[in-house]
C-alpha cells in the first residue's frame, strides 16, 4: 500500500528514486550530578578535539566540492569551537554546577539558542541558531560515543528525508546523487530550499512525519508542485508521475521562454499577471518566474516571532527593496492583516468565539494606529524608490476605507511637512473580500483606486464555510456561479468609474479560472511565483472575444460542476490543457 | 587605540557568514578589537559575542582596535567589511 504525505512545496519538480534516511539517533542528555570535575573537563576537551577534527575534514571536501561559500558555513562553527568563550563557559557550568559535560553543552547551547532567537535584527535564515544546535550536536556525539548520521556515505542517487536539514549536511552531500529532499519541518525560506531551487531539485518540506512513515530504502515520489510525498507508490502512481515529470520538464521549457515576455492575448489586451509575496526571499523568485509586478505585498513578515512591533525605519527598508528591486513593475504593499487564524505575539488579542469575523485586519489597524501609522509612513517613504501602492484588507464599510485613507493623507502631509520626499499619485485601493463590498461595489468604486479581490476569504464568507473545517470543506468552490457573478459584479462596477480589479487569492493561480476571469475582464492576475509562467502561457493562446460564450454560459449554470465540465471541455477543445 | 564608526548597510546585517569572517580577519592581529553596539562592547575575535550582539542593517557600531598592530588591524577590519558587503 502507498502512502501520502501532505507538506509545502518548497521547490518544484517531481523526483523518483529510494530514501535516504538522514535521522541520528536521539541524543539522550542525562541530567547527573557528577563529583570527578577533572574527568569531565577532560572529556569536554576530547569531545572539542574530536568535532574540530570532523569539521576540518568537512570543510575541505566542501570547499573542492562546493566552493568557498559552502565551506565558510563550517568556518562558522570551527570559529566556534576555537572561541575561548564557548569553551569557558561550558566548563564553567561543569565547576560550578558538578554537572556532566553532556548537560552542560545543552545548557550552554540553549542558553545561546535563547539569545539569537531573541535578537530583533532579522537572522538571515536563522544561520546562527542552526549553527550552535547543529555544533552541540556534533559535541554530544563524541561524548556519548555515538555516530551522527553521515551524508557524505550517499553513493547512489537517492532522496535525502530528514527531520530538517542543517548547513553541514548540505555541504557534505555529493550533489550528483542528491534527488530530492522531504523535511518533517522547515519553510519555504530555509536555507536549503534556495539553494535546492538553483539546482531544481524538488523539495516538500513541513510534512511532519516524513522520517517516522518513510523507511531506508523505502521508493519515494517528490512532487514538488503540490507538496505532496507518496511513500512506495503503485504501479498506477508510478505511471501517473512519470507523465507528470515528462510534462514539468517540457513545460519549463516552454515557460521559460514567456519569462520576459509581456502577456497578451491573441486579441491584443494585456493581463498583468504578478506575484503574491512575503519574504525578502521571494523576490527571486518572483523575478526568476517574469512577473510583472507584486501585486500583494504581505507584510505580515516583519511582525512574525519578533517580540516588539518592528520600527518605522526597519519597515522601510524592507519595503524599499521590494520596491526598487521590481524596478518600475507595481508594488501593491498591504497592511498588517493578523486577526482569524494569524497571531501575533506583540498584539495581544482576546480569544473570539468567530476568529475570521472577529477583529482583524483593517478592524484592527483602525483601532490601533499606533500600528497602522508607522507603516503607512514607512510605506510612503519607500513610495519614491520605485511604484509602490497601497491597499487596505478586510475593508467592510465605505466609512473604513474613508477613515483609513485619512490616516493615510494625514501621514503624508505630516511627512511632506518634514521635508521626506513622497511619490505623487500612490494609488490606495483595498481587498475585496466581504459581501457586503460586492454589492456597493459600484459606490466604493467612486472612492478607490482599484479592488483586489482575496478570492480565498471571499469564498469562504459566500458560502459561510470554513475551507479549514473538512466537513464543510466541500462548499468552498472557486467555480461556484455565485463567486463567478460577484466577480463579474465588482470588475463591471470598477471598470464603470475607470479603476483597475486584480485577484490575489488562489483562485487566480487556478488555471480552470483563467478562461473565465480573462473573458470576465480582470485586469491582473497576483499568484505564487511558480504560477506565472503557467497562467501567462494560458492567457497568451487565448482570445477574450472568444471566451464570451463560455462566460456566459458559465455565469448561467445552477453549479461549480457544471461550471468545470464546461471549461474542461473547452480547455480540451482548444489544446489548452 | 584606533577608533572608527559605520554603519551596517547590508541588508542581512552581521549574521553568521560575515561574522565568521571579521573574526577570521580580526584575530590575525594582536591587538584587542572590540565591536561596540547600542551600548554593549564584545571582542570582535569572539565568535559567540559577535553573534549575540544581533548587528542588523542600519546598525550604527563603533570598532577599536588597542595594540602595537592597532592601525593595520582596524583597516584590514574595515576591508573585509566592505568586502563582505556590510558596509557601503
Amino acid at each position: 500500500m502507498s502512502l501520502l504525505l501532505n507538506g509545502l512545496a518548497a521547490s518544484s519538480g517531481i523526483a523518483i528514486a529510494p530514501a535516504y534516511l538522514l535521522v541520528g539517533s536521539e541524543l539522550p542528555v542525562q541530567k547527573q550530578h557528577i563529583s570527578d570535575k577533572n574527568h569531565e573537563v577532560a572529556r569536554l576537551h576530547d569531545s572539542f578535539a574530536l568535532s574540530r577534527q570532523e569539521l576540518h575534514a568537512i570543510r575541505d571536501q566542501a570547499h573542492r566540492r562546493l566552493g568557498q561559500r559552502a565551506a565558510t558555513v563550517v568556518d562558522t562553527q570551527l570559529a566556534m569551537l576555537d572561541d575561548p568563550v564557548l569553551f569557558d563557559s561550558i566548563e564553567q557550568h561543569i565547576v560550578s554546577e558538578q554537572i556532566t559535560a553532556e548537560w552542560a553543552v545543552q545548557k550552554v547551547a540553549d542558553h545561546y539558542m535563547a539569545i539569537f532567537e531573541r535578537l530583533n535584527d532579522n537572522d538571515y535564515l536563522q544561520a546562527r541558531g542552526m549553527a550552535m544546535r547543529d555544533l552541540a550536536k556534533r559535541l554530544l556525539s563524541h561524548l556519548l560515543g555515538v555516530k551522527l548520521p553521515n551524508p557524505k556515505q550517499l553513493d547512489h542517487r537517492a532522496i535525502i528525508v530528514a527531520n530538517n536539514i542543517t548547513p553541514t549536511d548540505t555541504a557534505q552531500f555529493d550533489r550528483r546523487y542528491v534527488a530530492g529532499l522531504v523535511t518533517d519541518t522547515g519553510g519555504r525560506t530555509s536555507h536549503f530550499t534556495i539553494m535546492s531551487k538553483t539546482l531544481y531539485l524538488p523539495v516538500v518540506v513541513g510534512t511532519k512525519k516524513a522520517t517516522a512513515a518513510i523507511k531506508d530504502g523505502d521508493l519515494l515520489v517528490v512532487d514538488g508542485i503540490h507538496g505532496k510525498v507518496v511513500v512506495n507508490p503503485s504501479e498506477g502512481e508510478l505511471e501517473k508521475y512519470r507523465l507528470l515529470a515528462g510534462r514539468f520538464a517540457r513545460e519549463q521549457e516552454a515557460w521559460g521562454a514567456l519569462r520576459n515576455q509581456e502577456t497578451i492575448s491573441q486579441d491584443g489586451r494585456h493581463f498583468e499577471v504578478a506575484a503574491n509575496v512575503g519574504t525578502l526571499a521571494d523576490i527571486q523568485d518572483a523575478q526568476n518566474n517574469g512577473a510583472e509586478g507584486i501585486v500583494l505585498l504581505r507584510t505580515e513578515f516583519l511582525y512574525m516571532n519578533q517580540t516588539k512591533l518592528p520600527g518605522e525605519d526597519q519597515q522601510f527598508s524592507a519595503y524599499k527593496q521590494f520596491v526598487a528591486a521590481m524596478n518600475q513593475h507595481r508594488v501593491v504593499t498591504r497592511t498588517l492583516d493578523v486577526g482569524g487564524d494569524k497571531r501575533l505575539e506583540m498584539v495581544p488579542l482576546p480569544h473570539e468565539a468567530n476568529p475570521y469575523l472577529g477583529f482583524r485586519a483593517i478592524r484592527i489597524g483602525l483601532a490601533k494606529p499606533e500600528i497602522l501609522r508607522p507603516q503607512l509612513r514607512a510605506m510612503l517613504r519607500a513610495s519614491v524608490y520605485g511604484r509602490l501602492a497601497i491597499m487596505f484588507p478586510m475593508v467592510a464599510t465605505i466609512e473604513e476605507f474613508r477613515q483609513a485613507r485619512q490616516i493615510l493623507d494625514e501621514e503624508k502631509a505630516s511627512l511632506e511637512k518634514s521635508g521626506v520626499p513622497v511619490a505623487d499619485n500612490i494609488e490606495v485601493g483595498m481587498m475585496l473580500e466581504i459581501p457586503s463590498v460586492a454589492m456597493m461595489a459600484d459606490l466604493f468604486a467612486q472612492d478607490v483606486d482599484f479592488f483586489s479581490i482575496g478570492s480565498n476569504d471571499l469564498i469562504q464568507y459566500l458560502f459561510a464555510a470554513d475551507r479549514g473545517n473538512a466537513r464543510v470543506a466541500y462548499l468552498y468552490q472557486e467555480l461556484h456561479p455565485a463567486v463567478l457573478r460577484t466577480v463579474k459584479r465588482v470588475i463591471d462596477a470598477a471598470h464603470a468609474e475607470g479603476k483597475w480589479v486584480g485577484m490575489c487569492g488562489e483562485m487566480a493561480g487556478n488555471p480552470l479560472a483563467t478562461p473565465l476571469l480573462m473573458g470576465m475582464g480582470l485586469d491582473e492576475f497576483s499568484m505564487n511565483s511558480g504560477q506565472i509562467l503557467h497562467i501567462r502561457s494560458l492567457i497568451k493562446q487565448m482570445n477574450t472575444r472568444q471566451l464570451q460564450p463560455l462566460v456566459h454560459r458559465s455565469l448561467n449554470a445552477q453549479t461549480a460542476s457544471a461550471v468545470t465540465a464546461m471549461v474542461k471541455k473547452f480547455l480540451k477543445e482548444n489544446n489548452l490543457e | 587605540m584606533e577608533k572608527r564608526d559605520f554603519t551596517i548597510t547590508a541588508e542581512t546585517g552581521i549574521h553568521a557568514r560575515p561574522a565568521t569572517i571579521l573574526v577570521q580577519a580580526a584575530s590575525k592581529f594582536a591587538s584587542d578589537v572590540t565591536l561596540s553596539y547600542e551600548g554593549k562592547s564584545v571582542n570582535l575575535k569572539s565568535i559567540m559575542g559577535v553573534m549575540s550582539l544581533g548587528v542588523g542593517q542600519n546598525a550604527k557600531v563603533t570598532i577599536t582596535a588597542s595594540g602595537d598592530d592597532e592601525k593595520d588591524a582596524l583597516d584590514a577590519v574595515a576591508e573585509t567589511m566592505k568586502k563582505e558587503g556590510l558596509t557601503d
